[in-house]
């Protein structure tokens, strides 16, 4: 039976106290590494031969009977009342099957989503309308055919001109998120400060970086009777479910939502949007499959983006480098519907011992796309700034920066007085040192009058990363010695797949081939959580190790009765069942004989332990050149050192750890929404304009081995390896500059003209 | 071309017509107006949705195939100037079931992520090794830095390429 409990659950530094089912038993930890033969190998992607030959289908493949295609009209004004709009001639078109308003969406929507459908347009590119016909052309046609009239308000584009009184207004009830600042706090900061013998003061600014995922966000719908199915590209099959049935007025069992591959996602597809709601709506009216993806503009304006910052940090430390009091102030964008405000805050709250504490931040509506979780929100932005501003005191101090960090390194997260259940950063700074040569480093008194000058740099790390429940799976046995894992989770690109894979195995008994996964279908999956928060490995590994477990053991209880022997005697290994060293035979030889038979394991995850944080933690060094002439950064080499408890497959770790060190170098270096103030309108709203790292910008990437399974946070040890990588990159970039060139640069990009002007400064 | 052939172009449109497109060994006939894009032919009118559409204007290589063995922007060419021509998908590369080298070698090396780059990076990299069997890392870089990857996949890709070239060549 399985047992109600309430469990802590945190995603990306919102924690919430809720309920969940799990099983009565607990799982007995994996403690030996010597007895994991599969999980902790470097195992090929089990879906690899798809995703290379073209036969992984993503939404944007969806071919069915009938399927229709959508074009959209998007507002062309940022901040707009939609007075009319004519849809007549557009209907007329040969082709054209449907035309939907965001008016008749408005009306068809129940709750809080009807805030996305009102006449008020509040950003450039935010959808009016959409046709549907037998052809993408024909309906782009139709879309120049409708006729809009707009009576054009004041906007806004900027954040610093957001938090003026005399701010034109997005909303009615004005920019400011939630109506205050979101305020954390501990000790007298006033005190803490009173106590400092060195204090620092900087401003640092980040740009709006967009997702920019390949495939953009994009549904097929289609209906049977009373049941609607839904191909989404998401993180959360069962988020879409669960939303669509809630906006669309539908039993949840009456939703199926589908998403066996997905083109990147990087936070922005927690759920459904607006043109899941269109795509929906249109399928009912026409009676056919519709197909709405985004095109490439729309996704890059309204696709989610990570906000931009103004962030002030003031730090005060005693002469010994002991750290008295933080004080640290931000301004977020939220863009015009941000749900939620990254807490930029985290990394120097959680990283640092410091007893008096304060944080601030104040989210800014603007008329531009909505932010939108983007890989450890908040994070990044606010490491950049912690970490340069710590390199900033060790400058003030004249001490050595990873020093004075080690110095600093707190015993408990003083965020809520819980022990950690593992932080070996000693080893992660120890080993990233030593191989990038630490004592190299000139602390930015450079003596090199060449036009090309190196410098190395480093940034602390810290994350959640440790999942929870609610995530179910069951594991079926067949006749034939194989067995089929079904869960609700997705594959965002991470290797989900081939992870649960490998966990359904080792704990089965039978070998990885033996193992089908099916997954991304919430009418053949159990519950899981969105694949995000660096969450889905530690959520899902346990959920599946415990599945697996109940089908062995039923398995070894069928057979300890065919065989006569005691159950405890027996034992699965590689597909055989063994009794000490005697072989009985292949699983399939003994189930064989018991006809059509299914043997169903049911498992759940576990509750997190009490009164503990779960983190990830790591550091980065980097080598960087300037180019002191042009004024360009180029990074030369990263080392990696990251905790993210025990490795199951290092292949796919590596690629995680890689990914984000690019995605982070895109950040640091050239990626930046450009919005023309007067306008309003995005100016880089496609993949020429707007950079993203390419292959020659990338350097070689040095992943240390940091494998260390934390059982306190699960019994299989792993934690989440998604965000921690994109979060010391641009930092330690930053630092690096300055070791180079003598010369702090305090807003990202970091890119060639900030550059020349900081030098000129000199 | 000759002179002649030049001299005497077929006019097409503004309505559908009928072409013949050469896509993979097969000959396929499609009735479309000039305006469609080869990548819209593919994925659109023959359902061979293993090309994939990324930007639509030329800035990411994710439709990249074959037209005559030169790696092409499926986005960036219209069908009817393909005919006559022959075209190779990511389908087009496996060979009944069995991965093409550079297929396989993407796989062992997990150089890719999300997979939507991945059939654009294959067939750039096998136009590549088509033209030049053992390239250096500074030309596998300068020949795929027009394919962009999202996911960070990059030096996974290097390493990949250079497995395969090796191994296609002995």
């Amino acid at each position: 039976m399985p047992k109600l409990i309430k469990t802590k659950v945190e995603m990306e530094g919102r924690t919430f106290e809720e309920y969940a089912l799990v099983d009565e038993d607990e799982l007995p930890p994996w403690t030996d590494e010597e007895e994991l033969g599969i999980v902790g190998f470097p195992i090929p992607r089990v879906d690899g031969a798809e995703r290379v030959s073209g036969t992984a289908q993503y939404t944007h493949d969806v071919r069915l009977p009938g399927m229709a295609y959508t074009a959209a009209l998007t507002s062309p004004h940022p901040h707009a009342r939609l007075v009319s709009v004519d849809v007549s001639e557009a209907r007329t078109l040969p082709g054209v099957l449907g035309v939907l308003t965001r008016t008749e969406v408005h009306e068809q929507l129940q709750g809080g989503v009807r805030r996305m459908f009102t006449d008020q347009l509040r950003y450039a590119g935010e959808i009016v309308a959409a046709v549907v016909a037998t052809d993408p052309d024909i309906a782009r046609d139709a879309v120049a055919l409708i006729k809009a009239e707009y009576e054009q308000l004041p906007h806004v584009v900027d954040i610093e001109v957001a938090a003026q009184p005399d701010s034109p207004k997005v909303h009615t009830n004005g920019n400011i998120f939630g109506d205050k600042p979101q305020l954390v706090e501990r000790g007298d900061v006033v005190a803490g400060f009173a106590e400092a013998d060195v204090a620092i003061e900087h401003t640092y600014r980040t740009a709006t970086q967009l997702h920019s995922c390949l495939e953009p966000h994009g549904s097929v719908a289609y209906w049977e009777g009373d049941s609607l199915t839904i191909y989404e590209s998401t993180q959360h099959v069962f988020g879409v479910r669960n939303a669509m049935a809630r906006w669309l007025g539908l039993p949840q069992n009456k939703v199926r939502a589908i998403c066996q591959y997905i083109g990147g996602g990087f936070g922005s597809k927690a759920g459904p949007g607006a043109h899941s709601v269109f795509a929906a709506l249109l399928a009912k009216q026409i009676g056919r499959p519709v197909q709405f993806m985004l095109d490439r503009t729309t996704e890059q304006i309204g696709g989610g983006n990570r906000s931009a910052m103004v962030m002030k940090v003031r730090l005060g430390a005693k002469n010994d480098g002991t750290l008295t009091a933080m004080d640290l102030h931000c301004l977020a964008d939220v863009g015009a519907y941000g749900p939620w405000l990254p807490f930029f805050a985290g990394p120097a709250l959680m990283s640092y011992r410091c007893p008096n504490a304060r944080s601030e931040t104040l989210g800014l509506y603007t008329n531009t796309g909505s932010f939108m979780a983007f890989r450890a929100p908040g994070f990044v932005e606010g490491t950049f700034a912690i970490e340069s501003a710590i390199d900033e005191l060790a400058m003030a101090l004249k001490m050595d920066s990873l020093a004075l960090r080690r110095q600093n390194i707190p015993d408990h997260d003083q965020t809520n007085g819980s022990a950690f259940s593992n932080y070996p950063i000693e080893e992660c700074f120890q080993q990233g040192a030593e191989r990038i040569e630490w004592h190299t480093r000139t602390n930015g008194h450079t003596s090199s009058q060449d036009r090309i000058r190196r410098g190395i740099g480093m940034s602390n790390q810290i994350w959640w990363g440790g999942g929870g429940p609610p995530a179910y799976a069951t594991v079926e046995v067949n006749t034939d010695g194989t067995a089929t894992l079904r869960t609700g989770t997705q594959d965002i690109g991470t290797g989900t797949k081939t992870v649960l894979t490998q966990v359904c195995a080792e704990e089965l008994g039978l070998p990885l081939a033996a193992i089908t996964t099916v997954l991304g279908d919430s009418g053949s999956g159990q519950y899981a959580p969105i694949s995000g928060g660096s969450m889905t490995v530690p959520s899902m590994a346990p959920a599946v190790r415990s599945a697996a477990r109940d089908a062995r053991l039923q398995l070894l209880d069928i057979v300890s009765q065919m065989l006569e022997r005691p159950v405890e005697a027996l034992e699965i290994r590689d597909g055989q069942i063994y009794e000490g060293a005697e072989n009985h035979g292949p699983v399939k030889n003994l189930i064989g004989k018991l006809g059509d038979v299914m043997i169903i394991g049911n498992g759940s995850r576990g509750p997190n332990p009490d009164g503990v944080t779960i983190i990830t933690s790591g550091a980065q060094f980097v080598e960087v050149a300037v180019d002191t002439l042009t004024g360009r950064i180029q990074v030369l080499r990263v080392i990696a050192a990251h905790d993210c408890g025990r490795i199951v497959n290092p292949l796919t770790y590596r690629s995680q750890i890689e990914g984000g060190i690019i995605q982070a170098i895109g950040y640091a270096l050239t990626e930046q929404r450009v919005m023309d103030e007067h306008s309003g309108i995005q100016l880089n709203a496609d993949l020429g304009d707007y950079k993203i790292p390419t292959l020659a910008d990338i350097p070689e990437i040095e992943v240390l081995r940091i494998d260390f399974p934390d059982l306190v946070a699960n019994p299989t040890g792993a934690k989440g390896a998604g965000e921690p990588p994109i979060i010391p990159t641009p930092a330690a970039i930053a630092n690096a500059v300055y070791d180079a060139i003598g010369v702090r640069i305090r807003e990202l990009p970091m890119t060639p003209d900030k550059v020349l002007a900081a030098l000129q400064q000199q | 071309m000759t002179n002649t052939e030049k001299s005497t172009p077929t006019v097409r449109g503004p309505g559908k017509s009928a072409l013949l497109l050469e896509v993979n060994g097969t000959t396929h006939e499609l009735f479309v107006e000039p305006r469609r894009t080869l990548l819209d032919a593919l994925r659109v009118d023959l359902g061979m949705t293993g090309t994939k559409e990324v930007c639509g204007m030329g800035n990411c290589g994710a439709c990249t195939v074959h037209v005559d063995g030169e790696p092409t922007y499926g986005c960036m060419q219209l069908a009817v100037e393909c005919e006559g021509r022959t075209i190779t998908t990511i389908e087009g590369l496996a060979h009944n079931g069995t991965l093409h080298p550079l297929q396989q070698a993407f796989v062992e090396h997990d150089a890719l992520q999300c997979g939507f780059c991945t059939s654009g990076q294959v067939m750039t990299a096998a136009a590549l090794l088509q033209r030049n069997p053992n390239p250096t890392e500074e030309e596998i870089v300068e020949e795929l830095s027009g394919n962009l990857c999202r996911c960070g996949a990059y030096r996974g890709i290097v390493r990949a390429v250079q497995d395969a070239a090796e191994k296609m060549r002995t």
